[in-house]
């Protein structure tokens, strides 16, 4: 009879089914159907803007979405220039970037999950810390970067491993949180288990824990990156915004990123170089669509349901 | 967990794998041209009018030598300085000659240079295509447009001139870092960086383009490869130095007659860099030599006989 | 019968076999850890020092009661001055036309999605609404500035502004922040127990009443939590802004005109150059300063409200 799908809360199925199912019975009257209305509306405005966005930059994009595109340098005639120097140096910064700051967020989380003190009131401020650090504007990070530059005497803004500090520093707390909530989600009972066994507290998490949280910390390394991938605003003070006409090759080369070459040409009058941005920008929705898709897949196929 | 392990290698391998692929796929390693191999990288950085025509020397450039690594930077004629004072940059792009204080600043810094007039430029000024009544300018009625006094005072048209029409005055321009502000205020209201503040300042003459393209009453200001550039979406302004109204182009620029906007662009060089930097040798020489074909096909106004020869000179210069 | 004895232990126990051995690898590899986390406090030091000390350059200069109240910013003219209010009108009326876009949207889909949707459609929607949050802001600050201000303010609604305005930069930056506040509220209200729902229904309300009066104000603190971060994000935003919003710094008294953010100018004086040490350079910092100050302000603000209206269940 009752067939169906569990609910969230178990108990009490009918009466969830009744009041969380299709509209019926009191549901009918004018206000309540006016209030559905707005809702949805709401919710399709939203798809709405979505769905424009997207046909406004594939329409003003697609024309140029070429070969060309990926093998030509930038020029000031719209009609050679191309997107390689910033698509591979988004590719650079992007990996440079993943080698910074999953180590260090990936331990950072472990310890405040697995090994600090809960109630010392140092590790209580690091928690409080990092929630604040993940609210901070992106621009703030580029700051940052910047008089550390100045402080170390670093001459050169414009190097592939500098904007990865810059942005290592801005997903940092997005990783520790992902990575905590994944090494959260793993029962004490592993734990327990492998301390009963003769294990070391760190043994079990190299062997038990982490390896049990390692869809969940993939998923949110994965989203972390993407969203190093679009940013723009801390890599413009370091310098981000050049003309270049080669591959990035090498931790301290030139380099210029996907975002700020959209940023670039969208600035510009010429229509053609508008094209270029939409182009590039298509580019780097598909990227960032398979970075996610890659996250939800590694999430719905690895997780582990306890 | 085997799963996981393998899963991490595996997308490990696919990063590497894709990094390298990158730098490796990624040199034109052409085999074409036996002999030039060279190498090196250039950093330059000033002016916004002047780098687009570095950018397209250097767009030429790497045809002959795909080796060289060529950066070219915008942060304005003053901003260019200071990174080339600080000797972060090899040549800076600027679009008025350096001033007294930059020079000091270079001596001390132990950065010795040559100075090359590479183009020349008429400064345009520009307004909105459906502005009908601004034909012509006077650069006393520029100096009521833009004068420091001028603040918060005039911001309509019909200020300007009785028989303008009634039409807000929205005003684009260069930001103080340019040299083209600098060049600017210094002809039309008589003191170099005397300007009035509320208008829209930019390092980036695109954003001018695209704000005087977008408002009837609009006015904006900048190098003249701009406005031929994008004459579809803007329109130049006569400007009456004294002897008429002139409309800026390679002829009135080059022989004088567009009056006083019309100026000489110009490239630093650092001397030591030229020295010791192959690279940079070669792209200086390349620069000075192919100027009035760089200039040519970046719109740009390039120079006359005499300035060619004086050129020259500077550039042998450097080398001894 | 049969007898169980227990085992015989060993013939010898020497104490130290007991004792755990020492592993000072384990020890080295616990402090490399705690070190990392640390590094998190380090950062947020870093920031505040990076960012005081030139401020504290900058206000050996200029006063701060004029940097905070004074209404002329031309901070790199021959004629300076340093009145922060033209980016500070600027940024509230980008961040004010985003919330008026944002929090109905939002508010609206999340109601949606955790009241009357089905489990498959909330599947599939939730993950496109997402989508949302996924695009760069590089990519909306081109769509603001190409579409909604050229064409749809422009063309279609023959509005008089220019090439710039702050009503389409906060237009689209409310949009992209509508899965921030539509994401946080439709996780507060699933939060509330199915007991309080079925009470409702048991006393004769439909669904909308048991939404607007009973499962609204239970998810109220997570509500205003994701209002709240969301008019953070929106302040913080830079290139929705830098391309969108103009680079004119003046005091914005309506949706259709242009004028420089906060963001938008450490922005465009990112762009020119300036040198360490120098009243430019210091002045992008102080401003810098604030923006972090307000931010700060308001993600402390977010976690008070919380703990003051959350409902414990």
């Amino acid at each position: 009879m009752v067939t169906s799908t569990p609910t969230r809360h178990g108990m009490g199925a009918l009466v969830h089914r009744s009041v969380r199912g299709r509209a019926k019975g009191g549901e009918t009257s004018p206000r309540s159907i006016a209030f559905l209305i707005v809702l949805w509306f709401c919710l399709l405005f939203a798809l709405l803007f979505l769905v424009v966005l997207l046909i406004n930059i594939w329409v003003d994009g697609v024309g140029r979405l070429d070969l060309a595109l990926f093998t030509e340098y930038p020029s000031s005639n719209p009609d050679d220039a191309g997107a390689r120097p910033a698509i591979l140096g988004s590719l650079w910064v992007i990996g440079t970037t993943a080698v910074m700051t999953l180590p260090i967020g990936v331990a950072a989380a472990i310890h405040l999950e697995e090994f600090s003190d809960r109630h010392n009131l140092i590790n209580r401020a690091v928690e409080l810390n990092v929630q604040n650090l993940a609210a901070i504007p992106s621009v703030i990070y580029g700051m940052l970067t910047l008089a550390a530059l100045g402080l170390f005497g670093v001459v050169n803004k414009n190097q592939v491993w500098v904007g990865a500090l810059a942005l290592s520093m801005l997903i940092l707390p997005v990783i520790i949180i992902a990575t905590r909530e994944a090494l959260r989600a793993v029962p004490a009972e592993i734990r327990q288990g492998s301390l009963a066994l003769g294990a070391t507290p760190l043994q079990t998490v190299f062997r038990n824990t982490l390896p049990a949280a390692l869809p969940g910390i993939a998923t949110g390394a994965i989203l972390g990156l993407s969203r190093a991938l679009g940013e723009a605003a801390p890599l413009l003070l370091l310098g981000g915004l050049v003309f270049l006409r080669f591959d990035p090759n090498g931790l301290m080369s030139g380099y210029t990123t996907m975002p700020i070459q959209i940023f670039n040409w969208t600035g510009r009058p010429q229509q053609g170089f508008h094209e270029l941005a939409a182009a590039t920008s298509i580019v780097l929705l598909v990227v960032l669509l398979l970075m996610n898709a890659l996250a939800i897949y590694i999430r719905n196929r690895y997780q582990q349901r306890w | 967990m085997k799963n996981n392990t393998a899963k991490f290698a595996i997308a490990a391998a696919v990063l590497s794998a894709a990094l390298a692929l990158s730098a490796c796929g990624g040199q034109s390693t052409d085999a074409g041209d036996e002999g030039s191999a060279l190498t090196g990288t250039i950093a330059s950085d000033g002016s916004s009018t002047v780098g687009p025509l570095t950018e397209a020397a250097a767009t030429e450039f790497a045809s002959v030598e795909p080796g060289v690594q060529v950066t070219v930077a915008t942060s304005g004629t003053g901003g260019g300085f200071k990174t080339f004072c600080a000797g972060e940059t090899d040549i800076s792009n600027a679009s008025r000659p350096i001033k007294d204080e930059e020079a000091t600043t270079c001596a001390d810094a132990g950065i010795e240079f040559t100075e090359i007039v590479i183009a020349n430029d008429g400064l345009s000024v520009v307004v909105n295509p459906e502005n009908d009544w601004a034909q012509c300018l006077t650069v006393e009625q520029l100096n009521t447009i833009w004068a420091p006094e001028s603040e918060g005072v005039i911001t309509n048209w019909n200020q300007v001139d009785p028989s303008f029409p009634d039409v807000e005055l929205t005003l684009y321009g260069a930001g103080t870092d340019s040299g083209t502000f600098d060049y600017f205020t210094d002809v039309i209201n008589g003191e170099e960086g005397a300007s009035r503040t509320d208008y829209s300042p930019s390092e980036d003459d695109n954003v001018t383009i695209q704000g005087v393209s977008g408002e009837l009453g609009a006015m904006g200001y900048f190098g003249l490869s701009y406005l031929e550039e994008n004459a579809d979406l803007i329109k130049g302004v006569e400007v009456d130095g004294g002897e008429g109204c002139v409309f800026p182009s390679v002829e009135t620029v080059q022989d004088g007659t567009y009056t006083p906007l019309g100026r000489p662009l110009f490239i630093y060089v650092n001397n030591a860099s030229y020295a010791e930097n192959e690279a940079v040798k070669a792209f200086v020489d390349y620069y000075v030599e192919n100027a009035v074909s760089v200039a040519e096909s970046a719109l740009f106004v390039p120079l006359t006989d005499d300035q060619i020869v004086t050129a020259q000179e500077e550039l042998a210069s450097l080398v001894g | 019968m049969s007898t169980w004895s227990p085992p015989r232990p060993p013939a010898v126990i020497s104490q130290d076999s007991l004792r755990a051995r020492p592993r000072p690898l384990d020890t080295a590899i616990r402090l490399l850890f705690r070190v990392a986390a640390i590094f998190t406090i380090i950062i947020t030091v870093g920031i505040v020092i990076a960012l005081l000390i030139p401020s504290l350059a900058f206000f050996a200069e200029v006063p701060v009661w004029e940097f905070l109240f004074g209404t002329r910013w031309a901070p790199r003219f021959a004629d300076a001055s340093f009145g922060v209010v033209p980016l500070v009108t600027a940024t509230a009326w980008t961040t004010a036309i985003a919330l008026v876009v944002a929090v109905p949207l939002g508010l609206g889909a999340a109601v949606f999605l955790s009241e009357y949707a089905h489990r498959r459609a909330r599947k599939i929607l939730k993950p496109v609404l997402e989508l949302l949050a996924g695009i760069p802001t590089v990519v909306y600050g081109y769509f603001a500035v190409q579409f909604i201000q050229a064409t749809v303010l422009r063309e279609w609604l023959g509005l008089d502004t220019g090439s710039f305005s702050v009503l389409a930069a906060g237009f689209v930056m409310g949009i992209m922040i509508v899965p921030t506040i539509a994401s946080i509220s439709e996780d507060a209200m699933s939060a509330v127990p199915n007991s309080l729902r079925q009470g409702s229904a048991a006393l004769g309300a439909n669904r909308m009443q048991t939404t607007v009066r009973v499962v609204f104000p239970a998810a109220l603190s997570g509500v205003i939590a994701a209002i709240v971060l969301g008019v953070s994000r929106a302040v913080g935003e830079t290139m929705i802004v830098a391309l969108a919003a103009g680079q004119q710094a003046r005091i914005v008294t309506g949706p259709l005109e242009a004028g420089q953010t906060m963001t938008g100018f450490i922005a465009s004086a990112a762009l020119g150059d300036s040198p360490v040490g120098s009243l430019e350079y210091d002045t992008l910092f102080a401003v810098g300063l604030l923006l972090f100050v307000i931010t700060l302000v308001i993600n402390f603000a977010s976690i008070a409200i919380v703990r003051r209206f959350r409902e414990a269940y």
